[in-house]
């Protein structure tokens, strides 16, 4: 009896914690959802309306903004698998002077991220001609430190006895990378592409600094810009082009809630 | 692995293709451009750039909105930091100095050296020219110009007993007035303030120069060397600012710029100071019937030129100069500045402009549109030196401490001045 | 296993993904070292070496005192405050309780956003004397609070936005290690007749440690790294009370154009990054010593 009357509190707390914590986005759904009279004003019958979403979508090329995006976190994603793959099947299965060294410089990335070194990324980038690039953007981020640290601590519980049946079976270097550690740590792939697209899809300060021209901005830079306060600003069109640019990432979340949320943690364990 | 290699180079190729399109034809035009959300702005820039384009089928120009004027401008050096200019920009007058500083751009004059050419230069408003022009050559051509204008809510200063044809003109009117049109709410919450004058970053800088030439002192010559920032007329100005709080008037702490035109449509305050950009978006979103009026002055009238100029880099062939200045042309034509500016808010640069017939319905329509015009012999040039960015934030740390209640206003310019004079004191 | 590693294969593995990782990440902090000691050059200032004077700058540097002022008490105020709600999250989640999906969803959403759009919500959110936050207070009779334009509340605010970004995302980690602890422990303990209370402090809290450190370090790095909201929300006012350092840094570097004070303050954050490194590394080598 007491044990229900607890729950019944404890889901009450719960619930309105999760109200207060939605309320901003509400408002930015409600704003967005409303002709912008409505926007500072709570009629519970305003009018729905759609405009907003059509006349962002016009005032912007998103369509292009959304392409950038793709491309670019498909350049990251790939080059990350690939690279890190690499680099973390090197220090699980061969042993070569000055690893421990090479290891820890390559964490130092984990502390210093690209995004603390934007000054002179950017003078390298703009020395090699690469500004205003997609591929530019992409380069500091091509290889992971964190990818890197995952995956060779997944590949270091692959049981050395498969490595060694394998090798009785003839198989070279990358037969067993392709054929024993990759399928091993598929669910890490998967977990680690997760928190890789989120973040370059999330990732400003470096694109807004490195790009100048709307052919290469990603979603978020085109986002910025198009929201500027310059003269006065339509709330209800800024929130519209906000959900607009996150819609993907939003909707996909809420299909794939509890597969997300497995992913993200799996991601996290050490 | 080889599949994604050879993925990689094309898409690195099509990035970098998108971006420098070999020239075929006799200029590509890359034109950076700032301007708010406001869209009828960016369409009206877009429509006006595919009819030049379509005049002048052999070259080609491409508009790119970059962001807000700080952001265009940065956008603009670091391309052309990166040896990749836009070829014309749209960026704030007071940008000159920093792009002489950096080298990227080229005096207009060189290039439009006919004696038509010069006639033409000769058509926009002094005003507008004091800040495009350094050592006697013309760097910039005006466009997208403004000055801030007192927009006021009619209906309310019906309610609150006053003359809604009669707005404020002077500081201690304003403050009078604005008594009158606060309103409390039950609870003794101010639901409507008498005034609002943003008073953060740079419109808030912006706007201070407003304050200050009308205590009749300026805040910059056009050396670009001088700061006047520790002065009588700015320490009066401040004391204006704080005063307006004190007395209940406008809400204490800093005013964003932003959320200006919003507080002033919701009915939140009863009057604002901001830039006659915000005309049509006001026009198109107010439920009352408003105003707009001169800036109430100190010592009489005055108010501070912002905005846009056109500048064409240096890093360009003769073709492209040529195509540009064309361009400019095109752009600030009587008919075509008649279009943007009724579009926009923003001042017609030329007297020409505003003969247009288009022009003339527009303010018979719209009377609020004239009173910028009118109020532009009374207007001086914005905050603008070497190092801007950098002095200007010495100028912006001083009024935001002074607002937020963290300052005395003389201690505060002194202190702003000081820092003004270290950055600038290599160029004297 | 454990072979040697051939030379061949040894480039192929190694040498492009660790020269890419080195041109973006050592050569560049190498670069500001040196670059701090040159002056800003422009088309009328030759470049020059001039020494330690960027570092004297630094040193007389009024606003770069309050940015680091700022900095440490964002730093201070976002991680625990992040890692207190992320556990009561977590608890609340994990609790089985009706409405979990409603919750989780709620919580975890703000993840899922761009730091840029995150900003672009609050600050309507924000907005003094009309936002919803304003018209909240205004139900209860209070007054509308100038949340971003005051020195006082800019940086908590600012605080604010960056915890309802994050703690989701901590919630989902905590998640995974209540998880992990084991049923009969705290059988055991109910059978002793331990209060909900003590079994959390005394057997779950001290099982969620590794989860902790591991959370805290990623949120003091995103403390220094993530600043999007201060571009788009203050650009660091008024008077510069929400300036954080990596802002300061985007400011005076790319608005200011000055590069070399930009590099010198990248040296800053590099030593400044690399002391908090190795305080953690004393603290988590001291806590492996003690078990």
């Amino acid at each position: 009896m007491k044990k229900g009357m607890n729950k019944i509190l404890w889901s009450t707390l719960g619930l309105l914690l999760a109200a207060v914590w939605g309320l901003p986005f509400l408002y930015s759904v409600w704003t967005a959802f409303h002709d912008e009279i409505y926007s500072a004003n709570f009629v519970l019958n305003a009018p729905l309306t759609l405009e907003n979403f059509f006349e962002a979508w016009r005032a912007a090329p998103f369509a292009l903004y959304f392409l950038n995006t793709l491309i670019l976190i498909t350049i990251v994603l790939i080059a990350n698998l690939v690279l890190c793959t690499l680099v973390a099947y090197a220090f699980v299965r061969y042993r070569f002077r000055w690893s421990g060294i090479l290891f820890a410089l390559i964490m130092v990335q984990l502390l210093v991220s690209p995004e603390i070194l934007i000054v002179e990324n950017y003078l390298t980038l703009s020395r090699i001609g690469m500004i205003d690039t997609i591929l530019g953007i992409s380069l500091p981020y091509l290889t992971s430190a964190f990818g890197i640290f995952l995956l060779r601590q997944t590949f270091m519980t692959v049981p050395v006895s498969l490595d060694e049946a394998a090798q009785i079976e003839g198989a070279g270097a990358w037969r067993v990378l392709w054929n024993i550690y990759v399928p091993l740590a598929k669910p890490i792939y998967l977990a680690y592409a997760l928190v890789s697209i989120s973040f370059h899809w999330n990732n400003f300060l470096w694109p807004l600094i490195v790009t100048n021209s709307p052919e290469v901005r990603p979603v978020t830079v085109g986002l910025s810009v198009f929201a500027t306060v310059e003269s006065g600003v339509e709330w209800s069109l800024v929130n519209a082009a906000t959900l607009m640019t996150t819609a993907p990432l939003i909707i996909a979340f809420i299909i794939f809630q509890r597969q997300f949320v497995a992913n993200f943690m799996r991601a996290g364990i050490k | 692995m080889k599949t994604s290699t050879r993925f990689l180079t094309s898409c690195c190729a099509a990035a970098v293709m998108g971006v420098h399109a070999t020239s075929l034809s006799a200029a590509d035009l890359e034109f950076y451009f700032p301007v708010g959300v406001n869209a009828p702005a960016v369409d009206t820039i877009q429509a006006l750039t595919d009819t030049w384009a379509a005049l002048n089928p052999q070259h080609t120009v491409e508009a790119v909105y970059a962001g807000n004027y700080e952001e265009t401008t940065t956008k603009a050096l670091t391309a052309a930091n990166a040896g990749q200019p836009p070829q014309v920009a749209v960026l704030l007058s007071i940008d000159l100095f920093t792009l002489i500083e950096e080298d990227v751009v080229v005096p207009i004059s060189d290039i439009a050296h006919t004696p038509e050419d010069q006639e033409w230069i000769d058509g926009f408003y002094d005003g507008f020219m004091k800040d495009a022009e350094f050592e006697g050559k013309t760097y910039a051509i005006p466009f997208q110009r403004s000055t801030p204008v007192y927009y006021y809510n009619k209906d309310a200063f019906r309610a609150a007993g006053l003359d809604p044809e009669a707005p404020p003109t002077t500081w201690d009117e304003m403050i009078e007035m604005g008594k009158a049109l606060t309103v409390k709410d039950s609870n003794g919450n101010v639901s409507q303030w008498g005034t609002r004058i943003p008073t953060l970053g740079l419109g808030g800088a912006w706007l201070f120069g407003g304050l200050v030439v009308s205590k009749g002192d300026v805040l910059t010559t056009q050396t670009g060397v001088e700061a006047r920032i520790d002065t009588p007329a700015t320490i009066a100005s401040l004391e204006f600012l704080l005063e307006l709080s004190e007395q209940g008037v406008m809400a204490p702490g800093g005013i964003s710029w932003g959320d200006t035109p919003k507080a002033f449509l919701e009915g939140q305050t009863a009057s604002m100071w901001t830039s006659t950009g915000n005309l049509s978006f006001v026009e198109e979103n107010a439920t009352f019937d408003w105003g707009v009026g001169f800036l109430p002055g100190g010592d009489g009238p005055g108010a501070p030129i912002g905005g846009g100029n056109f500048y064409i880099f240096s890093d360009t062939t003769d073709e492209e100069r040529e195509a540009a200045l064309d361009f400019i042309k095109f752009m600030t034509s009587p008919e075509n500045a008649a279009i943007w500016s009724i579009a926009t808010g923003y001042v017609a640069p030329r007297a020409d402009a505003w003969e247009t017939p288009e022009m003339k319905a527009y303010s018979e329509r719209l009377p609020q549109a004239l009173v910028a015009l009118d109020q532009l012999q009374y207007a001086e040039r914005e905050f603008a030196t070497f190092q801007r960015a950098k002095v200007t934030q010495h100028l912006v740390d001083a009024i935001e401490s002074v607002v937020t209640g963290n300052a005395e206003p003389a201690e505060a310019l002194r202190a702003a001045q000081e820092g003004a004079d270290a950055v600038l004191g290599e160029y004297k | 296993m454990n072979k040697r590693l051939p030379f061949g294969l040894a480039m192929v593995l190694l040498f492009v993904p660790c020269l890419l990782l080195v041109a973006f990440t050592h050569y560049p902090a190498l670069r500001a070292l040196l670059n701090s000691f040159w002056n800003n050059a422009s088309s009328r200032r030759p470049s020059k070496f001039v020494g330690v004077e960027n570092y004297q700058t630094l040193l007389e540097d009024d606003r770069l005192a309050q940015i680091m002022l700022n900095s440490t008490l964002y730093a201070l105020g976002t991680i625990p405050l992040a890692i207190g709600l992320a556990i009561g999250m977590a608890l609340l989640v994990n609790a089985r309780l009706p409405g979990t999906s409603l919750m989780r969803l709620s919580f975890f959403m703000p993840t899922m956003l761009p730091m840029i759009a995150v900003a672009n919500i609050w600050l309507f959110f924000y907005a003094p004397g009309i936002g919803l936050a304003s018209q909240i207070l205004g139900v209860f009779g209070l007054p509308p609070i100038n949340f971003l334009g005051s020195t006082e509340t800019s940086l908590v605010s600012m605080m604010f936005v960056a915890v309802w970004k994050e703690a989701g995302l901590f919630m989902i980690f905590y998640l995974a290690a209540l998880q992990a602890v084991p049923e009969n422990l705290k059988d055991a303990a109910r059978l002793e007749g331990a209060s909900a209370t003590r079994i959390f402090f005394n057997i779950v809290l001290p099982l969620l440690r590794p989860t902790t450190i591991f959370v805290a370090v990623n949120a003091l790095i995103n403390a220094f790294r993530l600043v999007d909201h201060v571009i788009v929300m203050t650009r660091g006012g008024p008077n510069n009370s929400s300036a954080l350092l990596l802002y300061y840094i985007y400011e005076v570097t790319f608005s200011q154009r000055d590069f070399a004070y930009g590099a010198t303050l990248t040296v800053l954050m590099v030593c400044l990054l690399g002391v908090l490194a190795a305080v953690q590394f004393w603290v988590l080598n001291r806590k492996a010593h003690y078990q």
